[in-house]
């Protein structure tokens, strides 16, 4: 399945028109320690850009942005009691939420893995 | 030192200072040093300008009580390390301050009935602000009903808050009734709502049913905040969150801090553990060290200003610190046992002297039930009356016209508090100065 | 002779070898005393409290009645002195020695100010009380509101606010009543805030309903003045600065950047958490500003208290005055103070910050502190304060990166940087290594705008003895900062806890005492 990745750090995995989103592992190597993650309610809707997901280390609080706008199904319930996570498995069980795509071109603007690579090696 | 610096002069440090903005000497027109004798006799002659409370016959309460403070609580909190200590950001060497904190929220969160607490805020009007603009987060609405029996004071705090914020405050009317206004709060409620704000004791001292009141926010998806500005009376009542209260928010000065004409005070609040995010103020916590000792820190600090910024959950930065050490000190002297015999005595010199006043002429005790506070009606403005009664050396209960100026109609009403300080000579001065300044 | 010593004991020194150490039954080390939590020790039905014998039993049958008592255990008066006594002594404080927090401006508290505060007068007075019974407390009040007003060239003082960012609030609150007054409330959104700022100014600029724009610093470590100015326009309502900044500079620009700002419309507030380093000499009502607040616990000298409470008085000038917070004490025509509380009397106001007068407490403190004073001291407080930076930096800066050091002389801070430290240490090691030094650290990481900060305010308390020990300690801790000696990575080790595990207290925040 694609995956595409944002400048702030957000990776999307696509599926026809439902998707999955993360932070990138090298978001949560930035981060440190994660110990909460606030996750967006299953129902909401939101378009690509917005602040939906804040995740805390202990020393900081960083927000998520929509990779693209939907409405979310899902969200990975484990963090709850597991932030963790995020550090272990940034990129597959650390998953934050899921959602039904509202427009899937906005896809198109997204970074893939090899521009996302050398857009973290610019930093 | 000035020679490592390199400058000529300490004045010629402050080169960046524009020069039209430089004072070239001492501020015209003003004193210069004193002697440490010469200013404690200033002080001492302006402290002389005043009827305290420990001179005279003193019924005062609406908002701050007075009870008697143990000597080794003044005595404790000025141990320069607690004094002197700044907030403890570096923990190995603030474990004091920690535990003191850890043990306070574990004793409010007791007290309250809840299972957290933060580490205190200013003072019980501004951490009822707080908990209406937690309220607002958790259930993002932003429409709050006030109870009339919220000290009109707390209502104007969080009036002023809401103005700028936006949110849309609902103050009910305080009225001069034997009943306080559950009816009214219940009867506003509705699916706008965020939150009820329910004074206990109200203001009039009555003791509104929280319970019913908690049902009703429930039922419609809002939370209700108890207020309580005499912890003392927990003593003897159920705890808000017994009751079903979602945010107890308190002004704790009764306990330990003492009067000090209105500051430092204590803001106390607790929640339950499912909104411990959502809360604002700083929060202490136990974890280990790196020899796996017990230890406690600062945490969740994500939520505070100097992280969140623009975002955070308040700009508070403060504690109440010494004054929450105060209050921890004076309830660990005390212990369930103690709060419960100062409340019992409290609450029996009030209602001695409830009985003593309505057998003068003209004097209607409005209550039907009170704890240490109780309103009566006048037949005379109750401002001229505590004024007639202060000349006579009693300090009769606040007049509620100093609350709600704007209510000619509250006008004949007196607050009358008392504690287990009140003698009974004291009740006996009041109601024959009363009875006096009446005839 | 065999009397000569029956006991048979002789003064010993005892071994000096190493490796005497085992570890105690108690667990305490001699005067190191652990002490449990009071939960731990006290029984729920202990109590402390001499009361008097019950003369008053009598009880309203109406009155609804709790069960079981609190659920709260209770020292006796031995035991509680005891238990806080032990505690205290795992505090460090300014009591103790130097104590460097940057911005946080830790100075000596003079033990007279404790006694003036508990004069009968003003403690012992109810904040209801009718004020021909409370003159002295109302003179007090208004004798530190002339000061405060006097020291900053400004038009009035409001005194209600609790600590410092609650007076920020109030500065803030009295723009967006006068802009509302102008009818420009709406149109005016935007506080212009620095991006060295400390993070409450952003937060109570939200709090009051305005929007952030962040405004550059430029590589001398000051406001970005082009910047600013072209930031300016019909939607600004403000900018809040810092002066002197959280680097420890003087702002130069600022009475440039206020009459820009008046002249585009907007208002200045500045943070007056560095009063200290100017007052006496400055008067910031001189370099345009609308309202400061200043922390009496930072240039008037109140307590700490190991997180409050503080005091955030507010001085407003002419164009911000009307809209002060209620209640407040004025003078009448003859100097004799006068508490307004009723909104009808002052129909600007913008409303009320808390339920009675400020902090009372403070006022009597900070009052005796500047009247000990008097202009001539208050001066020599900001010059001792700045001399004693100023040596700090120019003893250090050899040592450590001090980005700004170029920038003129500091005021009350200087500031380093963690540059040159070697791979994997941080300003977090070396912050941890003054700790086994025997020093508070000082701020650290803090403001943002400097990679790996360390902000060190000495405050005119400290001796140049003293000051010369910190150097000390200072220069051994970069050296090993920047060698890299593993043992600072563990660093403190003499300290009552080694570093705390605050990943797991965040994880599973553990807020109050349960039972095992």
């Amino acid at each position: 399945m694609p995956r595409y990745f944002t400048r702030d750090h957000e990776w999307i995995e696509v599926d026809g028109p439902k998707a999955r989103v993360g932070i990138t592992d090298y978001a949560q190597s930035q981060l440190g320690d994660i110990t909460y993650v606030d996750l967006p309610a299953v129902g909401a809707t939101m378009a690509r850009g917005d602040s939906v997901a804040v995740i805390d280390s202990v020393k900081a609080a960083s927000d998520v942005y929509a990779p693209a706008g939907g409405t979310v199904t899902a969200v990975n319930a484990a963090l709850e009691e597991a932030p963790e996570l995020v550090n272990a498995s940034a990129e597959a069980d650390g998953w934050l939420w899921e959602l039904d795509l509202a427009d899937p071109v906005e896809l198109d603007e997204l970074l893939d893995a090899a521009a996302y690579t050398d857009f973290i090696a610019g930093l | 030192m000035l020679g490592t610096i390199g400058a000529a002069s300490v004045d010629a440090l402050f080169t960046d200072v524009p020069t039209d903005a430089l004072q070239s000497g001492p501020i015209p027109g003003l004193p210069f040093h004193a002697s440490e004798r010469a200013v404690e006799r200033h002080m001492a002659a302006l402290s002389a300008r005043a009827l305290t409370a420990d001179q005279v016959p003193f019924f005062l309460g609406a908002g701050a009580y007075r009870h008697h403070v143990p000597a080794s609580v003044d005595h404790l909190i000025q141990r320069g390390e607690f004094l002197t200590a700044y907030t403890p950001y570096q923990p190995e060497i603030a474990q004091g301050t920690l535990q003191v904190l850890f043990e306070f929220q574990t004793q409010v969160a007791r007290l309250f009935g809840c299972e957290v607490a933060n580490a205190s805020l200013y003072d019980g009007s501004t951490a009822c602000w707080e908990g209406i603009a937690m309220a607002g987060r958790i259930t993002r609405r932003r429409r709050a009903i006030l109870s009339g029996g919220l000290n009109p004071h707390y209502a104007q705090t969080c009036a002023t808050m809401a103005r700028f914020t936006g949110d849309d405050l609902v103050v009910l009317a305080p009225r001069a009734e034997a009943e306080s206004d559950d009816a009214d709060v219940i009867a506003a409620i509705d699916a706008t709502v965020s939150c009820v704000v329910v004074q206990y004791p109200d203001l009039f001292g009555r003791i509104p049913d929280l319970a019913a009141i908690a049902e009703a926010a429930h039922a419609a998806g809002a939370l209700l905040i108890a207020v309580v500005t005499e912890p003392v009376a927990l003593g003897l009542l159920e705890s808000p969150g017994a009751l079903g209260a979602d945010i107890v928010v308190g002004e704790g000065q009764s306990i330990g801090v003492g009067l000090q004409f209105g500051g430092p005070y204590l803001g106390l609040f607790a929640t339950r553990e499912k909104f411990v995010r959502q809360m604002p103020g700083r929060l202490c916590g136990e974890t280990v060290d790196a020899e796996g000792r017990r230890g406690f820190v600062l945490t969740l600090s994500t939520r505070e200003q100097h992280i969140r910024r623009e975002k955070a959950t308040s700009n508070i930065c403060t504690n109440s610190g010494l004054c929450a050490l105060a209050f921890s000190i004076h309830m660990t002297l005390l212990g369930g046992v103690g709060l419960g015999r100062m409340a019992q005595a409290s609450h029996a010199r009030a209602v001695t002297t409830a009985r003593r006043l309505s057998a003068i002429p003209g004097v209607e005790v409005i209550n039907r039930v009170w704890f240490n506070e109780f309103a009566v009606r006048l037949p005379r403005p109750a401002a001229e009356v505590v004024d007639a009664l202060a000349e006579r050396g009693v300090l009769g209960g606040v007049p509620l016209s100093r609350l709600c100026p704007d209510r000619a109609d509250l006008g004949d009403v007196l607050l009358v508090a008392t504690s287990e300080c009140t003698l009974e000579d004291d009740i006996a001065a009041l109601a024959s100065a009363l009875e006096e300044v009446l005839a | 002779m065999n009397d000569l010593n029956p006991s048979g004991w002789r003064p010993s020194t005892g071994s000096s070898e190493p490796g005497a150490w085992r570890p105690t039954v108690t667990g305490h080390r001699a005067l190191e005393q652990d002490e449990p939590l009071l939960f731990e020790i006290g029984s729920l039905d202990g109590c402390g409290v001499d009361f008097d014998e019950d003369d008053g039993a009598e009880m309203l049958d109406a009155l609804p009645r709790r069960t079981t008592p609190v659920a709260l255990p209770g020292l006796s008066e031995p035991e509680a002195v005891r238990h806080y006594t032990r505690l205290s002594r795992q505090n460090y404080a300014i009591d103790l020695g130097l104590f460097p927090l940057g911005s946080c401006t830790m100075k000596h508290n003079p033990r007279l100010n404790e006694k003036v505060a508990r004069m009968p007068g003003f403690a012992s007075v109810h904040p209801l009380q009718p004020q021909q019974t409370v003159e002295g407390a109302l003179e007090v009040i208004a004798q530190l509101a002339d000061w405060l007003v006097a020291l900053t060239g400004m038009a009035s003082v409001a005194m209600t606010p609790k600590a410092g960012a609650h007076g920020e609030l109030c500065g803030l609150l009295a723009i967006r009543a006068a802009l509302e007054a102008r009818g420009e409330a709406d149109a005016r959104r935007v506080i212009l805030v620095p991006e060295s700022a400390h993070g409450t100014n952003p937060a109570t600029a939200a709090f009051a309903g305005f929007t952030v724009a962040p405004i550059p610093a430029n590589p001398d470590g000051r406001i970005d003045l082009a910047a600013l100015l072209e930031r300016l326009g019909d939607d600004v309502a403000g900018v809040m600065i810092t002066n002197p900044n959280t680097c420890g500079l003087f702002e130069r620009d600022m009475k440039t950047i206020a009459d820009a700002v008046h002249a585009a419309g907007g208002y200045v507030y500045c943070d007056g958490a560095n009063f200290n380093a100017v007052v006496g000499r400055v008067r910031p009502g001189d370099l345009g500003v609308d309202a400061m607040h200043i922390n009496l616990h930072k240039t008037f000298s109140t307590p700490h208290g190991g997180g409050g409470p503080g005091a955030g008085p507010v001085v407003l000038s002419q164009a911000l005055a009307p809209f002060a917070p209620l209640p407040m004490v004025v003078r009448d025509e003859a100097g004799k103070p006068r508490l307004i509380e009723d909104p009808a009397e002052r129909t600007d106001a913008f409303g009320r910050m808390c339920a009675f007068h400020g902090q009372m407490g403070m006022f009597t403190r900070a009052l005796a502190y500047i009247l000990t004073h008097g202009a001539d001291g208050l001066r020599q407080v900001s010059g001792d304060a700045v001399l004693n930076a100023n040596y700090l930096l120019a003893s250090l800066k050899d040592v450590l990166d001090a980005p700004f050091a170029e920038s003129g002389a500091c005021m009350h801070e200087a500031l380093f940087s963690d540059a040159g430290f070697a791979e994997g240490f941080s300003t977090l090691d070396l912050a941890k290594g003054l700790i086994d030094e025997g020093f508070h650290p000082m701020t650290v990481y803090f403001p943002l705008v400097v990679h790996g900060a360390m902000l060190v305010e000495p405050t005119e308390t400290e001796s140049k003895a003293a000051l010369d020990q910190f150097i000390a300690a200072m220069r051994d801790l970069a050296r090993r900062a920047k060698d890299g000696d593993p043992a600072l990575k563990a660093a403190p080790v003499h300290a009552p806890r080694r570093r705390l595990d605050e990943t797991l207290a965040a994880r599973k925040p553990r807020l109050v005492w349960k039972e095992a």
